[in-house]
């Protein structure tokens, strides 16, 4: 049996990560209550945007306008959203699993990392790496999000790639995030179409130009609102990994505590049988 | 006056404003707009400039650089990309941005002539909103 001094101490160190995973926790609560309450107030701008975007494709069925069509490129350009920091469950690894374990061609992918979690991985596995965008993950603004776009229809536009993705972690709710893998350009005109009447506008200028400036806008706001949303379950993530943690720990630490006990006491027991064994030898 | 419409501008982060108004003003791709309740249903593109809204006896300013707008006739909805109430604009950041982007369109050598132009016509529009306060 361990020593009583050996388990006192493991108990002490066990108990102090305790304290940090408990602490980690707290943070990644108030900072989850923050992401949240910004996914809420962007609601609207994407839910006016998603409807003018289908009213003006359902317009435009038949309009051949690059942005609705793949290039020759075969090229995909895959926006990776991940977190900067570990400790965070499957958070990161399951985005990466997506990317890698499906059936891509590694040769076809160009990375462009938001979150150097991704960054350092795919680089060391070897992966075609465009611009990255690591910075921008610890506070998403909108700024942000239409560097990437830019980048992206740039790249699009110049025939570098002939689709883009974004992949990044869905939030549904504090307990259930789905890492999701999104499809920005070329736009399936069939998936968008609604049969909503109240939808139909004129635009200003002709559809063709319309599509040309509302499109980018349009991509820009789906990466900023995955950014928003990777942002909401990273710190979901972490609280459940560190809630976790500290449930573990103090399981540990009770089977500790009674490892303790008992070898505290059979220590005085034993104290006890020398004691009386000696008095028994002098008497 | 006549009968009001339903105004509301939306930018990524936060509801900039949500009330009736009777007319709204602003710059489009196609030239200035004014409109009034009862519009045809019609989508525009922002070009950077100052929106003027109208409510009865108030009028109120904000500098509008980028976005787009849904018209329909009760109601009125601007994603703003880009929007600002005068008291929020650094009128002496704007005019440093105003000089670098003359100073730039000035040279003309191996610079992005559209980024320059939208950055003068920004910088241009929120100076001219900063006066309005």
């Amino acid at each position: 049996m361990a020593s009583m001094r050996d388990i006192k101490r493991r108990k002490s160190s066990v108990q102090s990560t305790q304290q940090i995973t408990k602490a980690m926790k707290l943070v990644s609560t108030v900072k989850l209550q923050r992401a949240k309450g910004r996914a809420e107030k962007s609601k609207t701008y994407f839910n006016c945007m998603y409807e003018t975007v289908v009213s003006m494709l359902s317009k435009a069925g038949d309009i051949n306008h690059p942005y609705l069509k793949a290039n020759d490129s075969s090229k995909k350009a895959v926006i990776v959203i991940t977190g900067s920091r570990g400790l965070a469950g499957g958070y990161n690894s399951n985005i990466i699993k997506l990317v890698r374990d499906n059936e891509w061609n590694k040769d076809d992918l160009i990375i462009y990392p938001v979150g150097s979690k991704g960054r350092d991985t795919f680089a060391r596995l070897g992966y075609e790496m465009g611009e990255d965008y690591s910075d921008a993950i610890e506070e998403p603004i909108y700024a942000d999000a239409m560097k990437i776009s830019n980048q992206v229809l740039d790249d699009f536009a110049t025939g570098k790639v002939g689709e883009i993705y974004v992949v990044y972690t869905g939030f549904k709710n504090t307990v259930t995030h789905i890492p999701t893998r999104l499809k920005l350009l070329p736009i399936k005109i069939e998936d968008e179409r609604s049969d909503d009447d109240k939808a139909v506008l004129d635009f200003e200028p002709e559809t063709e130009d319309a599509i040309e400036l509302i499109i980018p806008k349009y991509i820009t706001s789906l990466i900023y609102g995955a950014m928003i949303e990777a942002v909401a379950s990273e710190n979901a993530a972490r609280m459940q990994a560190m809630d976790n943690a500290t449930n573990n720990a103090d399981e540990i630490i009770s089977s500790l505590s009674l490892l303790y006990n008992r070898a505290r006491q059979s220590a005085i027991t034993q104290e006890l049988t020398e004691i009386i064994a000696g008095a028994q030898a002098i008497s | 006056m006549a009968e009001k419409f339903k105004l509301t501008i939306v930018t990524p982060d936060r509801e900039f404003f949500n009330e009736e108004a009777d007319m709204v003003e602003f710059n489009t791709t196609e030239g200035e707009i004014g409109i009034y309740a009862g519009h045809a249903p019609l989508t525009v593109i922002v070009k950077p400039g100052i929106l003027t809204i109208t409510q009865g006896e108030t009028v109120r300013n904000a500098a509008l650089h980028a976005g787009f707008v849904q018209i329909l006739p009760q109601e009125i909805t601007i994603l703003a990309e880009i929007i600002e109430w005068p008291a929020e604009i650094d009128e002496a950041r704007a005019e440093a941005a105003r000089q670098r982007a003359e100073g730039r369109l000035s040279e003309r050598n191996g610079i992005d002539i559209a980024r320059a132009e939208a950055a003068l016509m920004r910088s241009i529009a929120r100076i001219n909103a900063a006066k309005m306060k």
